[in-house]
């Protein structure tokens, strides 16, 4: 919250670099963490899985105020993108001014710099969206 | 089943209250409803508070509060379900009460968000969703809100003035409240030019950072009889959860938890929509109060914003929503926001709401919201 606990980053490392997550055999649904149990269907045969690494956006905003750990790069751009299998992700759109932001266009998966922190100097990596050039 | 009744309430202002602690603004709150009640006694106290172990590095509230009340001895535990709650300790004070295993329950709520900063308290707002997947990107409470927003006003094709309007209503209703942390009045225009916070959402259609502390005393009807206060039935209360993050959900502009609570409450006690008198609902952001309303099934969706301009959801209109000003005006002392709601609504049908009493009340409708309906808790009071 405050401060970035590095076992908890580590731990979620497969959905921030790859966009890995669990998904359930039998529905087909997605999840972004390790899952015991699909939350859709309560089904518990789970495999591991890759989302698209292209999408649509379908809604942004521009942070202007944040929390502590993102003071330092305001204003940036968070959006909403729905990936080929229909799951939505939440991320940071970057490479695009936020005038030309519009919905529906197509982004894809970057690996960017999310933030350095300040107390250890770790650089936290982690997926970011930019859009395709047509 | 033991019927259960709201006994008294008492409330500090929602502000910034720099020179007294998250304990002492409880105690003060729990002292003025049990001197309502005329009880120096309860059997059970519950504390609701949510960010008591990070800002104040306090845990066993429960304890604290019946020690600062010179009680220690009772029964007394926190509960917590986000910004919820507040409701969610209500809850268990029905529960035990219905069970018939204890007949007075304190039910306080209290935070201190002004010991930490604005920023900070951004943060603490958006632990209602995961956070690997919205703070630790750089997304938060509000950014969702703007996300949401965004794609409400695509998919309706409406404009922004619909939905800002929620603000200048709760501003209005707060004008002539005491507790209120903002007690004026706010025109549409003044909203859409503050600040954003996140596009499309300016910094008049959020809350701020508040100091709060509200409590209620509720009771069985064999205490009730006794007691010379006024009372309010709880007819009902149902808790409902969902996925913490709504874009991981069916339809993200569909607050299902609340569909939920809303409509197995109202079958429960067997009332139409039409009946119900007027609903303290959960803005913490403008576009919350929409999707609310939407949710539970008040106003077909997409229709909010043209609602709230029309004068309908207004303290003189068929539907007045947040008559005390909500959680934009009154303010969001988050831990205590739910028992402002039930205090308010208390006030309502009790006819003590001064300016803000409307005529011809019967049902009063609360709800409560953790993040975007992580949980959602649907009460309704009922004049005796
Ligand atoms: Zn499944």
């Amino acid at each position: 919250m405050f401060v970035i606990r590095i076992p908890r980053y580590w731990r979620s490392k497969g959905f921030r670099y790859r966009l890995e997550g669990y998904r359930c055999e039998k529905c087909g649904h997605f999840h972004h963490s390790p899952r015991l149990v699909c939350r859709k269907c309560g089904s518990r045969s789970i495999r591991r899985d890759r989302l698209s690494q292209t999408g649509r956006l379908i809604s942004y905003t521009v942070v202007k105020s944040s929390t502590p750990l993102f003071e330092q790069y305001v204003p940036y751009v968070v959006g909403v993108v729905k990936m080929v299998d229909g799951s939505l992700v939440v991320g940071q759109v970057t490479d695009c001014d936020p005038e030309e932001l519009r919905e529906d266009m197509q982004v894809e998966v970057t690996l960017r710099k999310i933030r350095v922190d300040g107390e250890n100097k770790l650089i936290q990596y982690g997926y970011k969206f930019r859009p395709v050039i047509e | 089943m033991q019927k259960v009744y709201i006994a008294g309430y008492g409330l500090t202002k929602v502000g910034e209250h720099w020179d007294k602690s998250l304990e002492t603004l409880m105690a003060e709150s729990a002292l003025k409803a049990l001197d309502y009640t005329g009880l120096s006694r309860v059997d059970e106290i519950c504390v609701s508070n949510v960010y008591g172990e990070v800002l104040q590095e306090q845990l066993v509230l429960g304890s604290v509060l019946a020690e600062e009340l010179g009680v220690s001895g009772v029964p007394a535990v926190r509960v917590e379900a986000g910004a919820a709650s507040g409701a969610a300790a209500i809850r268990y004070a029905v529960n035990a009460i219905q069970s018939g295993i204890t007949n007075v329950v304190l039910v306080c709520g209290g935070e201190k968000l002004t010991d930490g900063t604005q920023e900070e308290s951004l943060s603490l707002l958006s632990m209602d969703e995961r956070y690997e997947v919205a703070g630790e990107i750089g997304s938060h409470f509000f950014s969702t809100a703007a996300l949401l927003y965004r794609m409400y006003m695509r998919r309706y094709d409406v404009k922004q003035d619909g939905i800002a309007s929620f603000s200048v209503i709760s501003h209005e209703n707060a004008s002539t409240v005491q507790h209120a942390q903002y007690p004026f009045k706010i025109g549409l225009e003044n909203v859409l030019n503050s600040p954003y916070v996140a596009e499309p959402l300016h910094r008049l259609e959020t809350t701020a950072q508040a100091d709060g502390a509200a409590a209620l005393v509720l009771c069985s009807e064999n205490i009730a009889r006794k007691l010379d206060s006024p009372k309010v039935l709880v007819s009902g209360i149902h808790l409902a959860t969902d996925f913490p993050n709504p874009f991981d959900r069916e339809d993200p502009l569909h607050i299902q938890s609340l569909a939920a609570s809303t409509s197995s409450l109202l079958s429960m006690r067997g009332i139409s929509r039409g009946e119900v008198s007027f609903i303290e609902l959960f803005d913490a952001a403008s576009i919350l109060a929409a999707l609310s309303l939407e949710s539970s099934g008040f106003i077909p969706r997409g229709k909010s914003g043209e609602a709230a301009m029309s004068g309908r959801l207004s303290l003189n209109g068929e539907l007045p929503i947040n008559t005390f000003g909500g959680l934009k005006a009154r303010g969001h002392p988050v831990g205590a926001t739910p028992i402002y709601q039930v205090a308010e609504a208390y006030l309502q049908l009790t006819r003590q709401a001064g300016k803000n009493q409307l005529d011809n009340v019967r049902f009063g409708l609360v709800e409560s919201l953790a993040g975007f309906g992580s949980s959602s808790v649907s009460i309704l009071l009922e004049e005796v």
